[in-house]
């Protein structure tokens, strides 16, 4: 027994290695799920409108659909935001220990706000035979507001751990807190902004990416190309949005968390007029083999193209995030951001001076993949925003080696983590490839390439 | 009462929440584990599916709200608890995630094969997690979490007599609010055989839960004097209310009252819970600390209470509107027209 005791020492630097990459795995795993949470009942309900408004049978089915795959999206999205919770204590007492309360207000909040996101999915997706149409469609709302709420009042949290406000301390003592001050701390509105628009492109580009695949394998009819064109023209319209907001929340690294742009950049001495580097490889305080942007830095963070950006010599050495994984992640973010904005604009070209929906297999090709592009981003944003803090887990206030748990054995922790997220991701996507492949219960609208089935009352 | 008093109660208001509806659908795993083949168990894997399905992830968020009410309210004691029981609480987040994961894909999968394997990984871990909390819980009270991060031991803090005994006594508990609650389910589904199977059921589980509980005792008394001599002394009526209302719910069960039964068998449950919290007041963790050493700062309580006073405005009469929709009748599918 004694063999077990564990005094609180310091956990090892594999230990903490262990505790991140659980932690970065199960955030990561659940973020990509959450983004359906949150902008897939929206989509879902505008469907199951139109199909009251009009009586079009392709968007009731598309509702239907739709809400199905929602379910079992939600399900996994709740248990697998569950483990977050225990993990902020399991993981990370040291923060929660001290800090938890001054956090605690926008988790109070949105515990709420998934309480009425679980209740009012649980009536929609269960009551649809319950309820007259029209309150079925109204008991959708609360879910899209409530999806929206819980997004922002989580990222309050972390903009939280990039601008800690709203408390007093005093030798490790916290002598006052003032929970909306640290909720609505500077970083709360850009990044909020930024994952709240991120999840509609999530959900728009992802939805769009089955369908079309289906168009691509000759599925053309209506149901089809609608069940493309409605989440795509979300997503596609957010995407300019989305980089103007990254701006924003760029800038606001400029002058609230200059070290995390620096690192971005790979900016090493603090440079009047520095020029903007794509891609290179960060050593010795330099970008090497980068493509360099005279001036463009400066102009991008202050709209002023001789304006001085911070480098990382600024700061202590000790206190500097990883440069080369923040700034391929940022690379990667903005690339996919610009890709996706590219094929948005060529579907608005073709529909505006055809009005119709492009026909390109190449466009479909890439549609396909605006899915996958859009999950890149999203996670490689996330690199970005959660790497470029470190070594703080709180900046500028708790590092993350003395807010890990003093726990042994953390390694064997991670590896059955990981063991369940495998089994977890490999059924999640073999159940929603059952349900996109479920065939259709309706005759196609239009004739296609499949043989029409015979209409009722027809020879 | 302190404001830290009142905040307390409300995350043990929301534990009582969580283990009569989160622990009732663990326990529909649990009858869904022991239904027997395919064939055989089929009438009720459908009754618990259907009573479970739409309510499961509501009745689930319960424990979100005690884990942030925990680290908002009292920090100390989160990092304290979580940091100790690294072990079972990752296991029991794991389980949660099997249960409601597998539930989900289940019902969306057709072919036996494919609704055997996830719904032996929905009952299994159905199972499996109640344990694991129990023994998180059986750990708290019989004193082996002291204050401080992981400053208890990180094995047998849960894995001991008291541990052990909540364990098990969870698994009994979840099976028997289930059992209690599917007989007025499979009334009003109109199956006189599956009420008669989940009467049998919630009789006989309802027996064995308060003969773990009873049996319980006497493992207290050896292995957690603390507790031992608040519930044989303060909390003493509260036992006794809850061993009362266990036994009028199977008077009940037998008699036919079904709806009634089911309030009984959720205040017998609810004693038990309220039990142990009278008999530990007012130390949230033993041997010596006591709530106001543990508790966040005050303008920290009052904003929680504040927000859960306005947001229990909506979350009340959303989730007895959800309760009533689910409890009438079903429909005829497919209306005509």
């Amino acid at each position: 027994m004694a063999g077990w005791q564990v005094l609180a020492d310091a956990a090892t630097p594999g230990d903490l290695m262990a505790a991140r990459m659980q932690m970065g795995l199960s955030l990561g795993w659940h973020i990509i799920i959450a983004c359906f949470g949150v902008g897939m009942p929206a989509i879902t309900v505008f469907a199951e409108w139109r199909a009251i408004r009009t009586g079009d049978e392709v968007y009731e089915l598309l509702a239907h659909r739709w809400a199905k795959a929602m379910g079992v999206l939600f399900a996994v999205g709740a248990v697998s935001g569950t483990i977050l919770s225990f993990e902020m204590g399991v993981l990370w007492p040291g923060m929660m220990e001290t800090y938890g309360q001054v956090i605690g207000l926008p988790f109070t909040l949105e515990g709420f706000a998934f309480f009425i996101e679980a209740i009012f999915l649980g009536i929609y997706l269960y009551a649809w035979d319950r309820l007259p149409p029209r309150v079925h469609l109204l008991t959708g709302l609360p879910v899209c507001v409530a999806g929206v709420a819980s997004a922002f009042f989580v990222v309050c949290a972390n903009a939280w751990m990039n601008q800690p406000r709203g408390f007093d301390l005093e030798n490790g003592t916290l002598t006052g807190v003032d929970p909306w001050a640290a909720m609505f701390n500077p970083a709360t509105p850009p990044q909020t902004t930024h994952m709240i628009l991120a999840a509609f492109m999530v959900a728009g580009f992802g939805m769009a990416s089955v369908y079309a695949v289906a168009i691509l394998r000759g599925r053309r009819d209506r149901y089809h190309r609608l069940g493309f064109a409605v989440p795509f023209t979300v997503a596609a319209v957010l995407t300019p949005v989305q980089i103007g907001v990254g701006d924003w929340a760029a800038k606001f690294l400029a002058t609230n968390q200059p070290a995390k742009l620096a690192a971005i950049e790979g900016l090493y001495e603090t440079t009047a007029g520095a020029s903007l580097h794509l891609g290179g490889i960060y050593r010795d305080g330099e970008l090497h083999y980068a493509l360099e942007i005279p001036n463009a830095l400066s102009l991008l963070a202050h709209w002023d193209p001789g304006a001085t950006i911070t480098g990382l010599a600024e700061v202590p050495a000790a206190d500097r995030p990883p440069v080369n994984v923040v700034h391929w992640s940022f690379q990667l973010m903005v690339a996919m951001g610009v890709a996706l904005l590219v094929l948005g604009l060529w579907c608005l070209l073709v529909r505006w001076r055809r009005k119709r929906l492009p026909e390109s297999r190449w466009f479909y090709r890439f549609a396909a993949l605006s899915g996958l592009a859009a999950v890149l981003a999203l996670e490689a944003g996330w690199v970005t925003t959660e790497v470029g803090r470190q070594p703080w887990i709180v900046w500028g206030v708790l590092r993350v080696e003395d807010a890990v748990t003093p726990v042994p054995g953390l390694g064997t922790g991670l590896a059955v983590v990981s063991g369940v997220y495998v089994l977890l991701t490999a059924a999640t996507l073999y159940v929603l490839r059952r349900l996109a492949g479920t065939p259709l219960p309706l005759a196609p609208q239009e004739p296609g390439p499949e043989p029409p089935t015979p209409e009722r009352g027809e020879p | 009462m302190t404001t830290a008093d009142w905040l307390l109660s409300l995350m043990w208001l929301a534990l009582t929440a969580y283990v009569l509806l989160g622990g009732a659908d663990f326990g529909g795993g649990f009858w869904d584990l022991v239904a027997g083949g395919s064939a055989r168990g089929r009438h009720q894997r459908e009754l618990i599916e259907e009573s479970i399905g739409p309510v499961w992830e509501a009745n689930h968020v319960w424990l979100i709200f005690v884990i942030v009410l925990c680290w908002t309210g009292f920090p100390a004691v989160f990092a304290a608890v979580s940091s100790t029981m690294y072990i079972p609480l990752t296991l029991a987040a794991l389980g949660i995630i099997a249960r409601g994961a597998s539930f989900a894909f289940r019902k969306a999968s057709t072919g036996l094969a494919r609704r055997r394997l996830f719904g032996a990984a929905f009952a299994g871990s159905s199972v499996l997690t109640p344990f694991f909390l129990g023994t998180v819980a059986g750990g708290v009270a019989s004193g082996r979490v002291p204050i401080g991060i992981a400053e208890g031991d990180i094995v047998t803090s849960w894995w001991n007599p008291t541990s052990a005994l909540a364990g098990v006594l969870a698994v009994a508990v979840a099976a028997y609010l289930a059992a209690v609650y599917l007989c007025a389910d499979a009334r009003r589904a109109g199956s006189a055989v599956l009420l008669g199977a989940f009467r049998r059921r919630a009789i006989g589980s309802g027996f064995a839960a308060g003969a773990i509980a009873l049996g319980g005792v006497l493992v207290l008394r050896r292995d957690a004097p603390f507790l031992f001599s608040g519930l044989t002394t303060v909390a003493l009526p509260v036992v006794v209310l809850s061993a009362a209302a266990g036994l009028t719910s199977l008077a009940l069960l037998v008699r036919g009252h079904y709806l009634v039964a089911r309030v009984s068998a959720a205040l017998a449950v609810a004693a038990l819970l309220w039990a142990w919290a009278v008999a530990q007041y007012p130390m949230l963790l033993l041997p010596d600390t006591a709530i106001d050493d543990a508790s966040a700062r005050p303008e920290v309580l009052q904003v929680t209470l504040l927000v859960s006073a306005v947001g229990a405005v909506l979350l009340v009469p959303s989730l007895l509107w959800m309760f009533w929709l689910f409890q009438r009748p079903a429909p005829r599918k497919a209306e005509p027209g």
